[in-house]
């Protein structure tokens, strides 16, 4: 069970986190001008990486904010957490 | 009866006699015994059968490893437990202990016939025998097999001991209290760290407690004067906390752990009573520091598993702990130095045995002192054979050849009455392996040892391969201080004299004059699985070890194998010709040892299983003989069962009652969204599938809520109170979802909108009155407001006070009804439900629950999102495509709208269907098809609300039909267990489709 440093509230245990899944995927600006495949690129594709992952998490049952956290999905060891909007962290690939 | 307590040991108290009964019979032991030792001291052995061929299986060993003490506690239905290890149970007064998996009893047992039919029992004879034929399986073989698999009973009532959970944090977690588990613990407490120290016997010790020889000092005392002298040390430590009785159950990632403490299980039934039974300890620990040490092995040879064989240095506990001695003539059957151990002790206490060892020679201190002493000892010797039905009684010896594969010259016979084995020792891997740590192979002695590689774990004493005292020692003290970064100087002078094993010898199964076909060499003692089942797995083509384990069932017991997993690798890598450590080993899952449920739930049982929210006018629902439905944590009234009516009565009486004048129900459990902020619409605009900008305030809104991919997600009425200000209403049980939902489209996707949303659920009450006389029932509560059409017309909203408190009034009807929803403040909810229900009274207003509900929005084709919907329904499935805008640019799910799956013709899409005997009611989910003779059946969808509308006089339904929205008049047939169902398809608006009843 991890323990996750919440960017807001400090390390907490897992239990009060969800999950969202890959992060910097960039909902598209127009939609409509995507063909089929594109958009399914961006609803279905995921790169479910083993190794060293970035991912989005929800601070669920405590302040509710959202951030991202480079994890290896590996040994699960989190590398490092950040705010939505700052940038990933460059020492990761 | 002899008596085999021969010495007194300070560990067991004479003064207190407790008398305990196993299997019917009353036996007397003293406090401080396990429910084993006081049987060893009565002369019993015998404590079992074995799974598969019923034999007679004695006591093995003294502590978490044992594979055939298990016993069944107390008889009671509710309190009854089984596949209790008696080597841990400690005894107490009027403990009721059975053997398990003998019929009729323990001495004289009906499945032993297995033993003779034991050739015809192979490894995989389940898998073989059983698959046909098929029909069989049902009525003959799994009853016969639930028969004769008798691994104790399950309690049939629930459990009524308390059971606790606590969370706690640690610098240092160390887990096991022998030698260098305390070494460790006094180390980091000593140094300032807050420290835990856990162990699953009663007192700390570990295995040096009752070490008495000689030969091993400690600064010149016993190793286990020393040890208590440490003990007493600890204990004074402030940043120290010391929980005996408490084993680890899991060790998960992030050094989080769970340990489950008994802190009753040792006491007499009248001092159990109200108190906690156990208690699961969450431990999240900043370094864990292993110290579970090892677990002797036994050894493969012909009938190695009589009752009387145990494991050597379970024969020195037993005799140096507990002063039981398991026999009077014994013989200890060794490949290492530490039988001697037991050797010397059993001499020094009169106990005549003697020594087979495998090795061809050896010298060690030890060995030395035993010969000394007059032990006779039999080198480059093998057991071949043990005699005695009930209790070993004999054996056969042969010397070994030079390599260690044949026997050679002439068999020796041996009289005994107790046999002691060690193969090694195996270190606990266990909790290593369990943090995620891989493992190395050391050839030496052939054991798995951890492979250490993380700054949060460290495994230290006998769990790390490291045997002798000296070496625990020194090691444990040199890890301690540069895992965890301190200088401690405690043990820098600590003067350790031991005895060093030289010589070493391992052969895991054993040879025999005999060919293997015809011998009984046991490898898991529970699950009956011998070497000769393991060599034809291998013959028959298996090769991984999880593979092996799983069709010989190897390991697959209660005890997971601590026994047996070594000896299973060690016989399938000699017989594949590889190296041992290439095969990796199975996995080692938690829990270390069996936990009741009851420890894991905690206090969660009952009403604490799950949070419980009610409305504020729950009361008076409960006062009005409300059934109630639960629609996620929300207790909703269901239905009304008015002088004792069924359920179908009161949904026609509400039903027809809300149309025919006024009708009321609590609808406060709909979620409510708070949106404020200068970007409201155009949140609105982006979050559902129509356009908001241009609704003027005061008016509401119906309003459909779509996933990226395109599907119905949910729906609800969404309300402008002001410039930018909306009241948002979500499904019940979609709430919490469309928050979250919504918050993560805000914080991650269009963080430049100004908007806030705020759950107010729970702030208000909502009364929704609906009918023909629901505007006569709120003039008479709110006799200001002008409730005509032009001023107040549908889907618009005022606010109007009620005994001066501010309620909020939306025009909105989700039966087609007239319909006001009134919302309060929740702490007025139940004042205004019974303001309504007085106001009402002379229009017979009648309180409705969820059914009634369901079936009026039916009647007016309404869906209910996760009822007519399952994620896979567009708004075009749903016949809703007024509700998408064409004009806006963008919204959540439109791209989704018109890829190449979405736009088929040939989804399945929502109708409604008629039964042509309008008196069936269909039922919910039932299978949709047209063609009942094609094999396979083409399904062509299924049934979602399915109602007896009273107001029709005629049953309806809506359903999800391939290409639904083309067969209008459509035949179709709804094949049921008995009888085929013939139906029409129709439209899903079933009552007044011009919408003049919102008006009357
Ligand atoms: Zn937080």
């Amino acid at each position: 069970m991890f323990l996750i440093n919440c960017p807001f509230c400090g390390e907490r245990d897992q239990s009060e986190f969800s999950s969202g899944g890959e992060a910097h995927i960039v909902r598209p600006k127009q939609p409509t001008e995507l063909s089929d495949d594109e958009w399914a690129e961006y609803l279905f594709m995921r790169k479910n990486i083993k190794g060293i992952q970035f991912e989005r998490w929800n601070h669920t049952h405590g302040c509710r904010k959202w951030f991202n956290v480079v994890r290896d999905t590996s040994n699960d060891k989190i590398l490092s957490v950040y705010k939505m909007g700052e940038k990933p962290p460059v020492n990761y690939k | 009866m002899p008596y085999y307590r021969i010495h007194k040991t300070e560990y067991i108290d004479e003064t207190k006699r407790v008398s305990f009964k196993y299997d019917g019979k009353t036996y007397f032991g003293y406090e401080g015994d396990t429910l084993a030792s006081a049987l060893l001291a009565n002369g019993v052995h015998l404590v079992g059968r074995s799974f598969k061929y019923h034999r007679p299986r004695g006591i093995v060993s003294c502590g978490a490893e044992e594979p055939n003490a298990i016993c069944q506690i107390g008889s009671k239905k509710d309190l009854t437990e089984p596949n209790v290890r008696a080597t841990e149970l400690e005894l107490y007064e009027g403990l009721e202990a059975s053997s398990q998996n003998c019929w009729p009893n323990v001495k004289f047992d009906i499945g032993g016939i297995n033993n003779f039919i034991s050739p015809l029992i192979p490894a995989g004879f389940y898998y073989k025998t059983f698959m046909w034929p098929k029909s069989f399986w049902k009525k003959v073989y799994e009853p016969l097999i639930r028969l004769s698999a008798g691994l104790g009973k399950s309690p049939t009532e629930p459990d009524p001991d308390i059971y606790d959970h606590k969370h706690v944090h640690y610098d240092v977690l160390v887990i096991g209290g022998g030698i260098s588990g305390i070494i460790s613990a006094k180390m980091a407490a000593k140094n300032n760290l807050k420290t835990l120290l856990v162990d699953d016997k009663k007192i700390l010790g570990g295995s040096t407690i009752y070490q008495n020889n000689e030969s091993i000092k400690i600064d010149d005392k016993l190793s286990s004067e020393w040890l208590k002298n440490e003990i007493q040390e600890i204990k004074k430590l402030s940043n120290l906390t010391i929980k005996t009785r408490t084993s680890i159950a899991a060790y998960h990632g992030y050094n989080f752990l769970l340990a489950k403490e008994n802190l009753t299980d040792h006491l007499p039934e009248e001092k159990k009573k109200n108190k906690i039974r156990q208690r699961l300890w969450k431990i999240r620990a900043k370094k864990v520091v292993i110290a579970t040490g090892s677990i002797e092995r036994p050894l493969v040879f012909n009938n190695n598993d009589r009752p009387g064989i145990l494991l050597s240095n379970s024969i020195n506990k037993y005799l140096d702990y507990y002063g039981v001695t398991c026999g009077e003539n014994i013989i200890l059957f060794t490949n290492n130095d530490s039988a001697y151990e037991t050797s010397i002790s059993l001499h020094k206490k009169g106990i005549k045995n003697l020594i087979v060892d495998l090795r061809k020679s050896a010298s060690s201190e030890l060995i030395k002192e035993a010969q000394s002493l007059g032990i006779k000892i039999y080198f480059n010797h093998v057991v071949t054979n043990t005699f005695g039905y009930r209790k070993i009684n004999s054996l056969e010896i042969m010397k070994l050849s030079e390599d260690g594969n044949t026997t050679v010259g002439n068999i020796i016979k041996l009289s005994c009455d107790c046999l002691g084995m060690s193969g090694g020792w195996t270190p606990m891997v266990h909790m290593h392996t369990q943090s995620g740590g891989k493992l190395n192979f050391r050839d030496d002695d052939q054991v798995f040892l951890p492979k250490e590689n993380s700054e949060d774990q460290i495994s230290v004493g006998s769990c790390n391969g490291d045997f002798d005292l000296e070496n625990i020692i020194d090691k444990t003290v040199n890890k301690i201080n540069k895992f965890l970064d301190i200088d401690n100087q405690d043990y820098q002078d600590t003067n350790i004299i031991c005895s060093k094993e030289n010589d070493k010898r391992n052969i895991w199964l054993l040879p025999n004059k005999v060919p293997l076909g015809k011998t009984k060499c046991f490898i898991d003692f529970q699950n009956d699985s011998t070497a000769k089942d393991i060599k034809l797995a291998l013959k028959e083509g298996f090769r991984s070890i999880e593979h092996v384990k799983r069709y010989t069932t190897t390991g697959m017991a209660t005890d997971q194998g601590k026994l047996s997993n070594m000896h299973a690798l060690g016989i399938i890598a000699d017989t594949a010709g590889v190296k041992m450590g290439t095969l990796g080993t199975t996995t080692f899952r938690p829990p270390f040892t069996p936990l009741t449920f009851g420890t894991l739930v905690g206090r969660n049982v009952g009403k604490f299983f799950e949070v419980v929210r009610k409305t504020s006018m729950h009361e008076w629902h409960v006062e009005n003989k409300a059934e109630f439905e639960n629609v996620g944590q929300w207790k909703r009234p269901w239905y009304y069962a008015k002088n004792g009516e069924n359920m179908h009565d009161a949904v026609q009486r509400e039903s027809k009652a809300a149309r025919d004048s006024a009708g009321i129900l609590d609808a406060s459990t709909l979620g409510k969204i708070d949106i404020q902020g200068t970007d409201a619409s155009e949140f609105l605009n982006r979050v559902y599938t129509n356009a908001w900008s241009k609704l003027a305030i005061g008016k509401c809104r119906y309003g459909l809520m779509l996933n990226e991919d395109g599907m119905v997600y949910d729906d609800g009425v969404t309300t402008r109170i002001s410039e930018n200000h909306y009241l948002m209403t979500t499904t019940t049980g979609g709430a919490a979802n469309v928050l979250s939902k919504l918050e993560d489209y805000l914080q991650t996707e269009w963080p430049e909108l100004d908007v806030y949303l705020t759950s107010v659920t729970d702030h208000y009450s909502t009364a929704s009155i609906c009918g023909p006389n629901s505007k006569k029932i709120l003039n008479k509560l709110f006799p200001n407001l002008d409730l005509s059409d032009e001023n107040f017309p549908h889907m618009s909203f005022k606010e109007d006070n009620l005994e001066n408190i501010n309620c909020r009034i939306m025009r909105i009807s989700f039966t087609g009804e007239l319909s006001y929803e009134i919302n309060i403040e929740s702490k007025y909810g139940h004042s205004l439900w019974k303001m309504c229900i007085e106001a009402g009274k002379e229009f017979n207003l009648t309180p409705y629950g969820t059914e009634t509900m369901h079936l009026l929005r039916a009647e007016k084709g309404f869906i209910i999102v996760g009822q007519d919907t399952d994620g896979t329904m567009t708004p075009s499935d749903l016949q809703m495509d007024w509700i998408v805008s064409k004009k806006k640019y963008d919204f959540i799910g439109k791209r989704s709208l018109y890829r190449s799956d979405t736009i088929r013709e040939d989804r399945k899409q929502l109708v409604g269907l008629l039964t042509d005997d309008p008196k069936e009611i269909l039922e919910e989910g039932a299978q949709i098809v047209s063609d009942i003779k094609s094999k396979p059946i083409d399904m062509l969808g299924h049934v979602t609300s399915s109602y007896f509308s009273p107001n029709l006089n005629k049953s309806i339904a809506l359903a999800v039909v391939r290409s639904g929205k083309t067969m209008k008049g459509q035949k179709l047939i709804i094949p049921m267990e008995n009888k085929n169902i013939n139906v029409t398809v129709s439209d899903p608006i079933f009552l007044d489709k011009e919408n003049k009843r919102i008006n009357a």
